[in-house]
């Protein structure tokens, strides 16, 4: 698929913007300032972007624990992120949500679920009221190959293909589900091979390449958006980091350093941005002006959530219902 | 002018949701057996062959996937009336109801809207079949305990009616409780008997009727009942019995156990400063529970006894009908609470 050169480096830039940005997350968190749990996406970028770089801004996205790249992919602003994520009155839920929770519906993030599994069977239902109202919108579906093994995933997966919704389920299935190799949570290589068995398409890409993930999606995207019915896309990817920033050795005592280092070389960062200067797609000199670019961001991301005020705890009761009657 | 015709409780669950999918194109119904079948309590008759098959959706079996595809469809747009064929199937997609619909509101800080009404059938049908562990559980409690749900209990076909329009012209998640026993007035003459406020006059034209709003059923001196669902028409048949005796029983029906009408409650305790709460739930921590702890902490002083709970012992349903009709509260229960509370034991 031949890309111009401007989505190409749109690309780079939304995955420098998640890396980045979840860097700077493990630094804030170290200095105390950021006080939930923190799963980071760092090594999967190449996933959400590929994903979301096939969507329109009215398209939904369902996300999860580990969502802040899908978030940022779908063109969530960083500022409003940070401040979710420091706990701020300015954040993407007014400080209610936090990392694992993170919804805007102005721009079809539907929200992010800390259950795994969850967001499957709900990405069905916004796929129907998206046939129902009579538009053309499609929801893209996260989850990881943990969650493939709930019983929504089964449920939603049947309903999705049963009644043929405009959803896009991506399964990104980074090997470990937190401690448990997949190889011990199912007899199946590829967790997509369950796919037929409901009746739905299915593809497996290389996660970490973008432009793979991309390819696939779009092609996915454009059956359910012409009503042909959902695509489970598995996403080969693999998480740089723990399941989360207390994960001793980021993983180390379930994952050999070897094979760390052995997916740390599919970088899916530099690998589109060494595949741009190789195609003159982009010189060394634009890459790193992005990257200037990025940074400044995030500057100004952490600044506005360090400024922003926390919530109050006499509005502790707010949001709740939208009418007591 | 309006017609006022007499209908059953699942002729005005019915009349409801015909009435609002007319209105609005966004209302539609999924579950179980609600299209030609017309849902497992009838609730739904005839509604798929004027509706279509896209609006009345038959679901498979799977309570996740109604629950989360009503959840899905309700934060983009539309009004789903979600069906759980039985309470006791709740456990199923319960993720979905209590960390999903109930929490997406607050959690994503205000940013959406969550209106699904889920309705489900609950309750024991003795004496007119024996439903056992998993088809006769009064599970409303264990919702009164999420915040970010609403709970609705109604006990008749007027309230059913204009509760259910409510609640599907509201915004907010709702957990529509029916009690199975309410379903069967117009079929058995055997309920209509016993329990004539089983029918009531309906008006033809929708109605909305706001939540935490409790309703007097019968007006009292000596004690206060508070019922809920089936134990409203039990309770207003041993009013009728014990005003014989000369005691002079008031029954409040909450009609919403959240939010609840502490006002009404606490006004009725201020008159007769005796009060029992009815209901079928099983007894510890239920409704009763909460209800009895709320008088206790708002209205203390006007009490002149302790408040009794009547509801179900804390065993499984048992199948039997001489051990069902022992673990479900029946007349003589309320009767004996009433009596011992007012002090004038038989």
């Amino acid at each position: 698929m031949e890309l111009e050169k401007q989505k190409l480096l749109l690309m780079y830039r939304n995955m420098l913007r998640i890396r980045r940005f979840e860097e700077r997350l493990a630094e804030e968190s170290a200095l105390g300032n950021i006080p939930g749990l923190l799963h980071l996406y760092v090594g999967e970028e190449a996933v959400a972007v590929g994903a979301c770089s096939a969507l329109r801004k009215d398209d939904y996205i369902t996300s999860t624990h580990r969502g802040h790249g899908h978030c940022i992919a779908k063109g969530g602003e960083l500022r409003k992120m940070m401040a979710e994520l420091f706990a701020k009155e300015t954040g993407y839920c007014k400080g209610r949500g936090g990392s694992m929770h993170i919804a805007a519906p102005e721009i079809g993030i539907v929200g992010c679920s800390a259950i795994a599994g969850a967001g499957i069977p709900i990405a069905a239902g916004v796929g129907l009221s998206s046939r129902l109202r009579g538009t053309d919108q499609v929801c893209v579906s996260f989850f990881g190959d943990g969650a493939s093994n709930t019983g929504a995933f089964h449920e939603g997966m049947n309903l999705a293909a049963l009644w043929d919704l405009p959803v896009v389920y991506i399964l990104e299935h980074n090997l470990y589900a937190i401690s448990t190799p997949a190889a011990k949570s199912s007899k199946l290589k590829n967790i997509s091979d369950r796919a037929a068995a409901y009746g739905m398409r299915a593809a497996v890409v290389d996660g970490m390449d973008v432009l793979s993930v991309y390819e696939a999606v779009s092609e996915a995207v454009g059956r359910a958006r012409k009503g042909q019915g959902p695509t489970l896309v598995e996403c080969k990817t693999y998480r740089f980091r723990g399941h989360h920033e207390g994960d001793p050795k980021k993983g180390e005592i379930y994952r050999t350093k070897q094979e760390m280092d052995e997916w740390e070389k599919l970088d899916p960062v530099p690998r589109l941005g060494d595949r741009m200067i190789k195609e003159k797609k982009a010189t060394q000199a634009e890459l790193d002006t992005i990257d200037q670019e990025v940074t400044k961001e995030i500057e100004d991301a952490v600044a506005f959530a360090k400024e922003s005020p926390s919530p109050k705890p006499e509005d502790v009761m707010s949001y709740l219902f939208v009418s007591e009657k | 002018m309006s017609e006022t015709r007499e209908l059953d409780f699942a002729e005005a669950i019915r009349e409801a949701i015909r009435q609002e999918m007319l209105r609005d194109k966004t209302v539609i119904v999924l579950g179980e057996d609600v299209g030609k079948f017309g849902g497992i309590f009838g609730c739904t008759k005839g509604l798929q062959a004027e509706f279509g098959e896209e609006r009345i959706r038959d679901t498979p079996i799977s309570e996740t996937a109604i629950v989360g595809a009503a959840v899905g469809a309700a934060v983009t747009g539309m009004h789903p009336i979600a069906e759980l064929e039985f309470m006791d199937f709740i456990g199923c997609p319960m993720d979905q109801v209590f960390n999903q619909m109930a929490k997406i509101r607050y959690m994503f800080g205000g940013s959406m809207k969550v209106p699904v009404v889920l309705r489900t059938p609950a309750g024991s049908r003795y004496p007119v079949a024996c439903g056992a562990a998993h088809h006769s559980q009064s599970l409303e409690a264990w919702f009164m305990h999420v915040p970010g749900l609403k709970v609705v209990t109604p006990s008749m076909p007027y309230d059913a009616k204009g509760l259910l329009i409510n609640a599907i012209r509201g915004d907010d998640p709702v957990l529509f409780v029916e009690h199975k026993l309410l379903y069967y007035a117009k079929r058995m003459a055997s309920l209509r008997g016993p329990y004539p406020t089983l029918i009531q006059k309906v008006p033809e034209e929708p109605y909305a009727i706001p939540f935490g709003n409790a309703d007097v059923k019968r007006l009292g001196e000596d004690i206060t009942v508070i019922a809920t669902m089936m134990m409203v028409h039990k309770s207003l048949r041993v009013a009728e019995e014990l005003a014989k005796k000369g005691i002079s029983m008031e029954v409040i029906d909450p009609r919403t156990l959240v939010p609840l009408d502490k006002q009404a409650i606490i006004d009725s305790v201020k008159k007769t400063g005796k009060v029992i709460v009815a209901s079928e739930d099983t007894k510890r921590a239920g409704v009763g529970a909460e209800i009895a702890a709320m008088i206790m902490e708002e209205a203390f002083d006007y009490l002149d006894a302790p408040v009794k709970r009547v509801s179900a012992l804390d065993v499984p349903i048992p199948y039997a009908p001489a051990l069902e009709s022992t673990v479900i509260p029946q007349e003589k229960h309320i009767t004996e609470a009433v009596l011992e509370v007012v002090g004038q034991k038989n």
